[in-house]
């Protein structure tokens, strides 16, 4: 890693105690630079959006989650803190998987997260909005229709238009939870187009099924196998010397395993199965 | 028999059913408004203007004190029950309450939903026996706002849950409190929890049990709410059964208010609902 690093987990466990204990996150430590784009990858059900939700104790909205360990957020604790929550969520934002629209307007989508959190007047707000659908490269496509319902756009303008909402409430950090897995090809290469324009003013955390996404798009990369970490690297070590033996047949494997079954995959451990995972925790591309 | 005889017979019945349905719906508002109708071709103000002293016995004058009665109950106690309803709906969401303390209280819902309303009636008399207060228009509203309560609470409950999460994490991750995510969710639920509203209130209109022992069966104008009222449905009942011609014939024309607000409020609630689906997520009809 090459700077201060941003945010740093120390010791993370996350256990979910509901009808069966399934231990989530086991002693994650690891450390996500400033101003840099870090993939979280990993094959499914790892931990990886558990990882990413921690971070900003979003997992906390989901009964019956344990927790232990903390995460330093620059020289403030995320855990033990008597900061508000809300606060710290300003700060650190995040993107869910599935575009979701509020139930408003394009326009007060962008503005909801700054009224909430401040007085802004009507022309503040205006720019403000105009300033964040710009950044995501929205504004030419709805400037016209701002009062529409955000519901009316297209699945991958909503997506940027979440995009937008989060960096409207000004964030440091932006959490982002595999947000290009319900896009199609084209819409999924506008919002990487996106977030890579982004990373130049904003700490990006995302959590992909790609590998060739993590390529694309990571200054780092972090490894999650079953909960553990595994190894976590600036991505150009990570893809072309990696340190780990699991990364090796992770990286390895991982062209190879389209076809495997779901049993082999779960036998030969870190081998990702692509169609395993749309199957498993991708939503319907497309909710009408 | 062939699977395709099958299939032709459970059509059969299908249909049957549906139209057996459809044609007794038909046959009552149209039988209502067929007789409530000409009532109101020979007295058109017969809703609108004040009873008779005497109105069940000779059927001087109108019935516009049980329409009066039916808005001054229906009105506030919907009002009430709205505000209770909704506010224990997001309880029952998961950023409240444990998922073992929402199925206890669903359970208690079920309960109440399934309780005849004249119960309610009894127990509401009761109170006001033990605190020696007489039957008023007061009472029937807490009456009704109690029957209209597990009503409204299911359907804002169901509407509620089928809101997908994700809206809840967008809220929650722009630094949003439980309170102001909440108001977000109910946004996006709004077109169920306005028809559980609707349907709470066209319940609670419709209702006679709750209200015969706790506003009344006044037949003079409310005076206020701690005078004696009543409302339209024990209105048609006692109107049914009086021995004068034209007072029966006036219980179709109270039926005909009735069945003409049940009707509209339902078409209101269903433009209202379309409204407001454009904007919940996925939502794209108008």
């Amino acid at each position: 890693m090459n700077n201060q690093p941003a945010l740093r987990t120390d010791n993370l466990d996350v256990t979910y105690t509901g009808n069966r204990t399934v231990t989530a996150l086991d002693g994650v430590s690891v450390d996500f630079a400033e101003n840099a784009l870090t993939a979280i990858i990993g094959p499914s059900g790892c931990g990886k959006s558990t990882l990413l939700k921690s971070l900003n104790r979003l997992h906390e909205i989901q009964p019956n989650a344990e927790i232990s360990g903390e995460v330093h957020f620059g020289d403030q604790t995320v855990y033990n803190t008597d900061e508000p929550l809300p606060e710290l969520r300003r700060q650190i934002g995040y993107v869910p998987q599935t575009p979701t629209p509020l139930p408003m307007s394009i326009y007060n989508n962008v503005a909801y997260g700054p009224k909430i959190h401040g007085d802004y007047s009507r022309k503040e707000l205006d720019d403000l909005v105009e300033t964040c659908l710009r950044k995501v490269n929205l504004w030419d496509e709805v400037a016209d229709r701002l009062d529409d319902p955000g519901a009316a756009l297209s699945t991958g303008q909503i997506q940027r238009l979440c995009l937008a909402r989060s960096l409207a409430v000004e964030p440091e950090i932006l959490l982002c939870d595999e947000v290009t897995s319900a896009l199609d090809p084209i819409s999924a290469e506008q919002v990487e187009e996106t977030l890579e324009s982004l990373k130049e003013e904003y700490t990006i955390i995302m959590v992909t099924h790609s590998m060739d996404q993590a390529r694309r798009l990571a200054d780092d990369v972090v490894f999650l196998y079953l909960g553990e970490l595994v190894e976590a690297n600036d991505a150009r070590t990570f893809f072309e010397n990696p340190q780990a033996d699991r990364t090796k047949e992770f990286i390895s494997g991982h062209g190879a395993s389209t076809h495997l079954e779901e049993s082999d995959s779960s036998d030969s451990g870190a081998k990702p199965d692509e169609q395993q995972e749309s199957a498993g925790d991708e939503p319907a591309p497309v909710q009408q | 028999m062939d699977r395709y005889t099958e299939q032709r017979l459970f059509g059969l019945l299908a249909r049957a059913s549906a139209a057996l349905i459809v044609g007794v719906l038909a046959l009552v508002v149209g039988v209502t408004l067929y007789r409530g109708g000409r009532v109101f071709l020979t007295d058109p103000a017969v809703a609108i203007t004040p009873p008779g002293s005497r109105y069940m016995l000779d059927g001087g004058g109108g019935f516009l004190h049980a329409v009066l009665g039916s808005l001054f109950i229906v009105v506030p106690a919907t009002v009430i029950a709205m505000v209770l309803s909704l506010s224990t709906a997001i309880y029952l969401q998961s950023d409240y309450s444990s998922e073992r303390t929402s199925e206890v209280i669903n359970m208690f819902l079920n309960v109440l939903w399934g309780t005849p309303p004249i119960v309610y009636g009894v127990f509401v008399l009761t109170v006001i026996i033990a605190v020696g207060a007489q039957t008023s228009l007061i009472f029937g509203v807490i009456a009704i706002a109690i029957f209209q309560y597990p009503i409204m609470t299911r359907y804002a409950d169901e509407a509620l849950k089928a809101t997908p999460d994700t809206v809840k994490e967008a809220s929650y991750g722009l630094g949003a409190t439980r309170f102001e995510t909440a108001r977000v969710t109910v946004r996006a639920a709004l077109p169920g929890v306005i028809a559980g509203i609707i349907m709470g209130f066209a319940r609670g209109i419709g209702d006679a049990a709750t209200v015969l022992f706790t506003a009344g069966r006044s037949t003079q104008m409310p005076g206020g709410p701690f005078d004696p009222a009543t409302t339209l449905p024990i209105l048609i009942f006692e109107q049914a059964a009086s021995f004068n011609a034209e007072v029966r014939s006036h219980a179709y024309a109270a039926s005909f208010v009735l069945i003409v607000a049940v009707l509209a409020l339902i078409v209101v609630s269903k433009l209202l609902a379309g409204r407001y689906a454009r904007f919940a997520p996925g939502g794209r009809q108008s």
